[in-house]
Parts: structure tokens; sequence; C-alpha cells
């Protein structure tokens, strides 16, 4: 997902009669849906995965930017060069709410993103793919945003305030995002042969990588257990990986395009799309550092911090000479 | 590093004339002017606001967790003071 | 007079400028030096192609006035070559530094709101609403270039020393803004667009005011660089439009 195999720091998860009285208590009002606020008690592990969780959430908003924002310059009508500004400011935006979800938790804004440039934090292994044609622009918002709503919605009820209070934030506001990729799909379905044969391309190579997004199977992980009893994970891989075939594949009917996968089949009596092996080494490789964008996506995002640097500073600077003005005029 | 981040503001917006700010969130900037310019853009990008109060988060004071008794419990045993205290007869209207 | 013709192509200058400088803020967008400013400026550049989409529907509109069809915005847009482009040179320089960018917008946004809210009163009822809309959008634009103006002149030695460097590198596109031609002075006689050499005083005014607030310096050198808005542009434009029309260009007719 936008955040993918988080690690907890469990080794297995404990039964209540194994907490001590404060995580006892703790779990117990996870468990009444009694949300966590920052200045609440809250055991050292769950801190700190929820900052590696909600800080890779915020991450992948950022970077994400990166591949839509390839194409502002070059989208084909003026309408559809708004909606993608308008589209990529919002992601600016929900990677704004995100980080100072996390922020308050007790980190800056600036160490979280020194470890993104470091490479000790990671984001959404489907930001490294390459955004080649218009189409890729369609296919990133039916396919990508339609598997991120399927997880934020989900999120909107978790157990920690200000990550929930960010996540139904993001959700109302990207109702518009899947929509308008699917728009641009279907103007390119009815649209001429070459358009057609473009969307269909893009449905070749976004869609395996959509349904990594989800990560591995968790269901025998124990940081998926653990994060599921704390409330920060509602539903496993699978289950939402499952999902999003199921109401992905008849949207694809709909275009008149194909799933690059010769497995999918319905399947009458699990009621649910069969489909085919996914290439997990694919997603370990992408996410080690080896996908096709990995490079330009992280040194972008550091020049554009170190490019900034001066003008960061010269506006504290600037305010910092206000204050002391401020503060001799009082005196 | 911590040289050149700029501080956190905690944003309050009065989405309707009449109604309350609000706490819709936070962002950073580097002095109060740019703080309201930015929580404009940030957190009214879709028509949610009439006005906007910035505040520095470190000049929040805040209750703590751990008074949530002592500060809140007393008024749980101030009933008289919600109107549903007092049964009013059904034919008395308006009251 | 007043002509079809002249009407179009005044039209065409307002909608070009917006278009080609909210093209130009696109490419920052995932680049900006704090998620704060990439979510403002990105405000901007949609507000200038709200108002070039504007302008093209009217421009559109005479267009079909004058010969039965007017081409439709992306047609105007995008089908256009370099030299029927009438924007400010200003406009089509590149994004260069932050302090660049905040120099070419400082400069644009004064003109801007000088010369909206004189056609805010223009006698030409669809370019006065045009006028009035983009004005409220273009008020908050000044507010916010002065800002950064003033934050990055009177900041730090390198910020300042940017800044007035950028303000020095792009005073000689500035002329444009104020000189007319016959284009300006047939219209400017009905009353339908402003008398661009009477914005001269007032923009060196606010332009003066906030320098000085900035510690910088006002440029004194009297040499200015013209030809935009007679479609005489600097190099930049052909690689703006080679990357803005490409798609529309490979694939002759599709819709998108």
């Amino acid at each position: 997902m936008y955040a993918q195999m988080v690690d907890t720091g469990a080794k297995r998860v404990r039964s209540l009669d194994e907490l001590s009285p404060e995580e006892r208590a703790f779990q117990e009002r996870i468990d009444a849906d009694i949300k966590i606020e920052p200045k609440d008690w809250m055991p050292e592990a769950y801190r700190k995965t929820l900052i590696r969780q909600i800080s890779q959430h915020a991450h992948s908003e950022i970077v994400g930017m990166l591949p839509e924002g390839n194409w502002i310059t070059r989208a084909p009508t003026l309408k559809r060069k708004a909606i993608l500004m308008a589209k990529v400011q919002d992601e600016a935006g929900h990677g704004l709410y995100l980080y100072c979800a996390a922020e308050t938790l007790g980190v800056s804004r600036d160490e979280l993103i020194a470890d993104l440039h470091s490479g000790k934090a990671k984001y959404s292994s489907i930001f490294n793919y390459p955004t080649l044609t218009w189409a890729d622009i369609g296919a990133i918002g039916w396919l990508v945003d339609g598997a991120a709503i399927m997880n934020q919605i989900p999120l909107c009820r978790c157990s920690f305030g200000p990550y929930s209070r960010a996540m139904i934030r993001v959700c109302k506001e990207e109702s518009f995002h899947q929509r308008q990729g699917f728009d641009i799909m279907i103007r390119l379905c009815q649209g001429t042969p070459e358009q057609k044969a473009m969307a269909q391309d893009a449905l070749n190579r976004w869609w395996w990588p959509s349904l990594m997004m989800f990560g591995p199977p968790d269901a025998d992980s124990v940081h998926s257990a653990q994060s599921a009893q704390w409330k920060i994970k509602i539903l496993s891989n699978d289950e939402l990986r499952q999902r999003f075939v199921d109401q992905t594949v008849p949207q694809a009917d709909f275009l008149g395009i194909t799933m690059p996968d010769p497995l999918l089949e319905w399947n009458d009596e699990r009621g649910h799309y069969d489909f085919g092996p996914i290439d997990w080494q694919e997603l370990f490789n992408v996410v080690k550092g080896n996908g096709p964008c990995n490079r330009e996506r992280l040194s972008a995002r550091v020049k554009a911090w170190e490019d900034g640097a001066w003008v960061r500073e010269a506006a504290l600077a600037y305010a910092e000479k206000q204050a002391a003005k401020a503060a001799k005029q009082a005196a | 590093m911590n040289r050149t981040e700029w501080p956190l503001w905690e944003i309050f917006i009065r989405s309707q004339h009449g109604l309350a700010h609000k706490h819709v969130g936070s962002l950073h900037a580097p002095d109060p002017e740019m703080a309201v310019k930015n929580a404009r853009d940030v957190y009214t990008r879709r028509n949610e606001g009439v006005s906007i109060w910035v505040i520095r988060s470190a000049d929040i004071t805040a209750s703590s967790p751990g008074e949530k008794e002592p500060l809140f419990e007393p008024a749980n045993s101030k009933v008289y003071r919600h109107p549903t205290f007092f049964p009013m007869p059904d034919e008395v209207k308006h009251i | 007079m007043t002509t079809d013709r002249t009407l179009f192509d005044y039209l065409l200058r307002l909608a070009d400028s917006d278009l080609i400088l909210a093209q130009r803020l696109g490419e920052w967008l995932g680049h900006g030096p704090v998620l704060e400013e990439d979510i403002a400026f990105a405000n901007v550049g949609l507000d200038l192609l709200g108002q070039a989409r504007m302008w093209f529907a009217y421009a559109s509109e005479v267009e079909t006035r004058m010969n039965g069809r007017g081409r439709t915005e992306d047609e105007l847009a995008l089908l256009r070559d370099g030299g029927d482009f009438r924007n400010l040179l200003l406009v089509e320089q590149p994004n260069g530094n932050y302090a660049d960018t905040i120099a070419r917008q400082f400069y644009f946004d004064v003109w801007h709101e000088l010369l909206l809210t004189r056609l805010e009163r223009s006698a030409d009822a669809r370019i006065a609403e045009i006028a009035a809309k983009a004005l409220k959008e273009v008020t908050y634009h000044v507010e916010r270039s002065t800002d950064w103006i003033i934050r990055l002149g009177d900041g730090t030695d390198v910020s300042h020393a940017r800044m007035q460097a950028a303000i020095d590198v792009l005073w000689p596109y500035t002329g444009e803004m104020f000189t007319a031609d016959a284009t300006d002075r047939a219209l400017t006689g009905d009353g339908v667009a402003c008398d661009s050499e009477s914005l001269l005083a007032p923009w060196r005014e606010r332009v003066g005011a906030v320098l000085s607030e900035a510690t910088l310096t006002l440029p004194s050198a009297e040499w200015m660089q013209r030809g935009g808005k007679q479609g005489v542009h600097t190099e930049h434009l052909g690689h703006v439009l080679a990357e803005m029309q490409w798609l529309q260009r490979a694939y002759p007719g599709a819709q998108w």
C-alpha cells in the first residue's frame, strides 16, 4: 500500500494478561474504539510504528507528485491540465496533512524528510515506475488511486486520532482523483485506435505493480497482527487486494481493455475473481531500490530540498529580524 | 538542519459566518503572515473558509490527559446544567 | 476604432500571458522549496490557467463573429505557432531559481492587478466581467509575491544577492507592459482597453516601495526588450510550446 511492510518491532503479539497495567489500559481503550491522542500514554513501539507508517504514507504522496507532475506541462487539453495540476496539488496537501499527523508523535518534518533522502525511510513501490504516455496518467488515477482509496477508507477508523482525521480529510478530497483517471481512460478507449492502444499499454504496465502495492500476503505476519491489534491496520493485504481486483475487473470490461493476466477468471464458488501469481521478486527488488525510477525520484526530491534550503533560511532570517525589531520597540 | 525548519502552526477556520473557528490541522510557516496565507492555500482549496486563525503550536497550553478526571468529572455530576434534567409536562409548549 | 480583429488580438494578449505563466508555474509543482510553497504556487497557476480559459472563450466568440467559426480554447492554445502568440516576453522567461520565479511573478502581478482594475470598468461588458472575476484572484497573487520579495530581499546575504540579481535580469522585460501599439490605441480610444502607458507610474511606485522595503534597489537601466505582444519572442517560447503542444500535434484530431 502507500505504507508497505511496516515493521512494528514485535516478535509476537502478546495477550492482555501479558501486558503491563499501562499497556493493558491502552489496549482496552483501543478495543473499546476510543481514539488515542498525541498526549495520551502509548507504548513506545506503537509510537514508533505509527511514525514509520504515517511518514511512509506521507513520503508516498510527495514522491507520487513526480510521475504525474511529469505530464502537467504536456497535458493534452487545458481542462486536463487544470485537473492534473489540482490533483498533484492535492497530493502535496495530503503529504502535508500526514507529515503533520506524524509530527504530533514528537518528530519534526525535517527529520522525516532527512530519513527519506538518506534512503532510511521508504515510500510506495508504485511511484518507481515511469509515466511514459498520457494514458499512464489515466491508469494512475484509475488503478493507483483506486487502490489507495481502498486502503485509506478503513484507515479513517484507525486508533490514532490525528492519523484518522488526516485520512478522513484525504479521502474526502481524493474522491475526484480516481474518477478523473477513469474519465481519461474512457476518453482514450472511445478514441482513435492509437489512443485505445495507448490505454491498453498503460494497463499492461500498471496492473501488476498496482496489485503489488498492497504488499505481500501478510496473514501470517507478526507485524500485521500487531498492527491489527493496535487498529492501525484494519484489513489484511490479501483482503484489500481481492477487493481491488473484484472492483476493477468489471471496469476494465466496460472500457473494453484486457488485464494482462491469462489466469484471471471469475470463481463462482468463492464469489471472487481468481488471478495469477504475483512476481514478489519484482516488488522486493523495487523496494530495495532497483525499480526503473528509484534513482530519479529520490534525486528529484533531494534536489528540490537542497535547492530550496536558501529560500527556507531566508524566510526564517527575515522572521527573526522582524521579531527582534518588535522586541526592541516594545522595550 | 533545525536552523532552517519553519515553526509549526495550528490552523483554525471559520467555515461559515456565524460558526466558531474550528481546528482543521497544522502547517509550517516562517512567520504569522505567511502562516495565514499558507493556511488559505492549504486548507481552503475547496471554499472551506471565511476566516482564519493561526497560532504557533508551541504557544498552546493543553490540559494533560492524566488530569482528565479532576478536570472533567465534576461537570458530569452537575446534570442540572442540562435542560433534560427538568422534565416538562407534555401540555406545556415552547419551553 | 475597435474592430473584431483588434479585439481578438487584444484578448489573445491577455489569454496568452496567463497561459504561458501558468505553464511555467506548472513546471515547479513537486520541486518547490517547501510543501507549503508547492501548494501556494499551484493555486496561482490554477488561477491563471482559469483566467486564460475565460479570455480564450471570449476570443473564440469574437472569432466566430469574424469568420463564422471560432477556434476552441485548445485549438488556440495548442495549435497556434509561436509567431501567433501574443504573450509578454516576461512570462516566457525560464523559472531559474526561486528568486527568478518570484521576481517574474512580482513584476507581472503588480501590472496585472493595475490592468484588471482598469479593465473592470471596460466599455466591453464581457471584458469587464472577466476582469472583475480575475481581479479577486490577482489581488492575492500580488500579496504573496510581495511577501516573498521582502523575505528574500531582506533575508540572508545569499537571498538578498539572488533577489537583486533576479530583479535586475528581468527588468528589461517589463517595458513591454507599458508601451502601446496600434491595437492598444484603437481599443483604448473606445474605452475597451486601458491606456498601457498610464499604468507605468503607479507600477513603478508600487514596485519601488516594495523593493525599498526589501532593501533592494530599483534597476535604473533604460533599455527595454519588446516584441511579445506583436509575436516576436525570445527563444524560450518555442521550447515551451514544443512541450505544451506536443500531444495535440502528434495525434491530429484526437479527443482527449
